[in-house]
């Protein structure tokens, strides 16, 4: 039969070992984690689990190892001590051929964008499918990437720039698309709001928890942006003294006692975003259905 | 094994339906769109309610297939019907690649291109000189603003920690020449005159025109790479805005670090190829250490290290210009910092050699052959 014969030249043409599809309640679960540079400890038993389907904001003084424990979950840092779940498989000491499967089921915004500056948007789109899956084809290669471009939030046409000729905002869109390219169930996010302006940042807000919504994806958000947290996050775990000291919803949250949750939280600036928010509801609903 | 996504026809009162079995994955989507672009023949509309999961690429998948047969699809659950929705809303049809001429226009525009920035170049070129010799002047004016500390840095960086390398490289051309000269003159038992070639093409040709070659791939590509990524990081911009001048700060300092340590590097390397030459001579012709050494003095005129010494700081000037010069000419990315650091060491070599070769003509010219 043709058909089977389509099959058999895809299946040879495929990377064995893509991971499966992930079902269980917490496709993150971090137990007892340790990390320290020289004598400087970071993280020391650290305990994280994070929900399928939420969007999980991490908040944390400067230097509380915030971007550390994101590098740690992806495999870019090698903790001390612990254990990391992701879908299930333990990352640290995993076999790499484990760890390249499990790669291709999560997407990562960094700070900066990351962008490779050589090549287009689109082509940068086109890296990820290209590395976990050679048996598409270069025509849905294409049309993946133009359709992830646009869902991005970014015009048609970016696709064919290089990163030189974006704006920050642009190139943190392009960097998402990027992330999203493999239709992953999980997300990560370093600060995807700084250094865009307040209007940027809420509606790369906006474009977070649409996506998360309409592709069923778990956000691992790192931020400073309280505007952020009140609006998107289902959760926020907060990072002080090596440790997840306390983790919930934002009203859960504030009835803690800890001295930097309620300096957070009940601060000048975190009171101007729990009104905002509370004044933008409103808002926010006026202005949807003008769009 | 991946579970493949595939479909089967199913007919119905004349109603032809694709039905799609299997997840619609990225992962197990890919041998499911090469059919379905490879499809012949007409569906009526295309059944997704027995795939299970999907995500945008299999939702992709059945929109452009969905559209390519003006067929409606059906049995799609909540979340395959918001990412159908999702996917239609987004498709576009930009390009991917930037934009391409055809090749018969290119490799004309590429040409032109070169030429002009050939014309271009030179002229920045010189302008960057001037410049250069402006900044000298004001800082003669004002002796203040000259950079000690920097430019002593860079007295280290160009000359004292290259005199490993270029004692080691001098020291083995030396030997070379002195070994390969005496294999040829033996034929005519003028091995004696090993020593008048050795002496006179170290101090006169080969000590200055090595170091330079050295010091343009040790420092020239080492100020192109620096101050090209100074100037991506906008270091050079934060420092003008606070009123300091990259050209006395940056350049200056490097600058005359080359065209100061050049002469002595050169020298240094003459040194040592003699030392070389002599060493090989005791070591295969007989020819003892000192005598070798004393000869030198009397064959070897003493205009011959004069030539040297004039090419010398020239020759640093070059190196140290060019490395400069395409450094402060990054700008977007880090694509082109590697790019100028090339441009800088293949520029600087080839314009010392040209130079040299005018330099050896003039000298021979005015008497000094």
């Amino acid at each position: 039969m043709n058909e089977e014969r389509i099959e058999h030249v895809v299946a040879a043409e495929a990377v064995p070992g893509v991971a499966e599809h992930f079902d269980g309640e917490y496709p993150i679960v971090i137990k007892g984690l340790r990390n320290s540079f020289g004598d400087q400890v970071v993280h020391e038993g650290l305990d994280l689990k994070v929900r399928r389907g939420e969007v999980l904001g991490v908040v944390g003084g400067s230097g509380t190892g915030k971007s550390v424990l994101m590098r740690s979950i992806i495999g870019l840092q090698v903790p001390d001590e612990g254990s990391i779940e992701v879908f299930g498989h333990e990352i640290i000491g995993a076999n790499p051929e484990e760890g390249v499967a499990l790669r291709s089921r999560w997407g990562v915004l960094f700070q900066g964008g990351a962008l490779f500056s050589t090549l287009t948007v689109g082509e940068n789109v086109e890296v990820p499918l290209k590395q976990f899956f050679p048996e598409l084809l270069p025509d849905l290669m294409h049309e993946i990437a133009r359709y992830k471009v646009v869902l991005s939030g970014l015009p048609a046409d970016t696709a064919s720039k290089y990163p030189s000729e974006l704006s920050g905002g642009m190139k943190k869109r392009a960097g998402l698309a990027r992330a999203l390219a493999l239709d992953p169930e999980l997300l990560f996010l370093d600060e995807p709001t700084a250094g865009l302006d307040p209007i940027g940042a809420a509606r790369f807000d906006e474009l977070t928890r649409e996506l998360a919504d309409t592709l069923d994806l778990t956000v691992f958000l790192i931020t400073h942006d309280l505007d952020t947290l009140y609006a998107i996050c289902d959760r926020v775990a907060v990072l002080a003294d090596g440790k997840v000291i306390a983790c919930g919803t934002i009203p859960e949250l504030l009835e803690s006692e800890h001295p930097w949750i309620q300096e957070y939280f009940n601060g000048p600036r975190g009171r101007a975003a729990k009104t905002g928010m509370e004044r933008g509801k409103t808002v926010d609903s006026h202005g949807q259905t003008g769009d | 094994m991946r579970d493949w996504a595939s479909y089967s026809v199913e007919e119905t009162d004349g109603r032809r339906t694709l039905v799609v079995t299997g997840p619609l994955l990225i992962s197990t989507v890919g041998a499911l769109d090469r059919e379905l672009r490879a499809f012949e023949g007409q569906v009526d509309a295309i059944d997704v309610s027995r795939c299970g999961t999907i995500d945008t690429v299999g939702a992709w998948t059945v929109l452009r297939f969905a559209r390519q047969q003006q067929a409606e699809v059906i049995g799609a659950g909540k979340q395959a019907e918001r990412l159908l929705k999702a996917v239609e809303e987004a498709e576009s049809s930009a390009a991917i690649e930037p934009p391409r001429s055809r090749l018969s226009l290119r490799v004309p525009e590429t040409i032109g291109r070169y030429v002009f920035e050939f014309g271009t170049g030179s002229r920045e070129m010189i302008g960057f000189a001037g410049h250069i010799i402006v900044t000298i002047l004001g800082t003669i004016g004002h002796p203040s603003r000259f950079r000690a500390k920097a430019f002593v840095r860079q007295v280290e960086l160009v000359g004292v920690s290259a005199l490993a390398i270029i004692g080691l490289m001098s020291f083995l051309i030396g030997i070379v020449i002195a070994q390969q000269g005496a294999a040829q003159l033996q034929q005519f038992g003028a091995e004696i005159y090993t020593i008048n070639l050795t002496g006179r093409l170290s101090l006169r040709e080969l000590g200055v025109l090595m170091t330079a070659i050295m010091v343009a791939g040790r420092s020239g590509s080492s100020f192109a790479a620096q101050l090209g990524t100074m100037k991506l990081t906008e270091e050079v911009d934060a420092m003008r805005t606070i009123g300091v001048s990259p050209m006395e700060a940056l350049v200056l300092p490097r600058v005359l670090a080359a065209v100061l340590m050049m002469p002595l590097l050169g020298f240094y390397s003459a040194v040592l190829s003699i030392i070389g030459g002599a060493f090989i001579a005791a070591l295969t012709l007989g020819i003892p250490f000192g005598t070798f050494l004393s000869r030198i003095q009397s064959v070897v005129p003493i205009y011959d290290v004069w030539v040297g010494l004039v090419k010398a700081p020239v020759f640093g000037l070059i190196v140290a210009l060019t490395g400069c010069y395409q450094g402060m000419q990054v700008k977007g990315n880090s694509e082109e910092v590697g790019l100028r650091t090339t441009l800088a060491v293949v520029q600087a070599i080839f314009l010392v050699i040209v130079l040299d070769a005018f330099f050896a003509v003039f000298f021979t010219k005015v008497g000094w052959g």
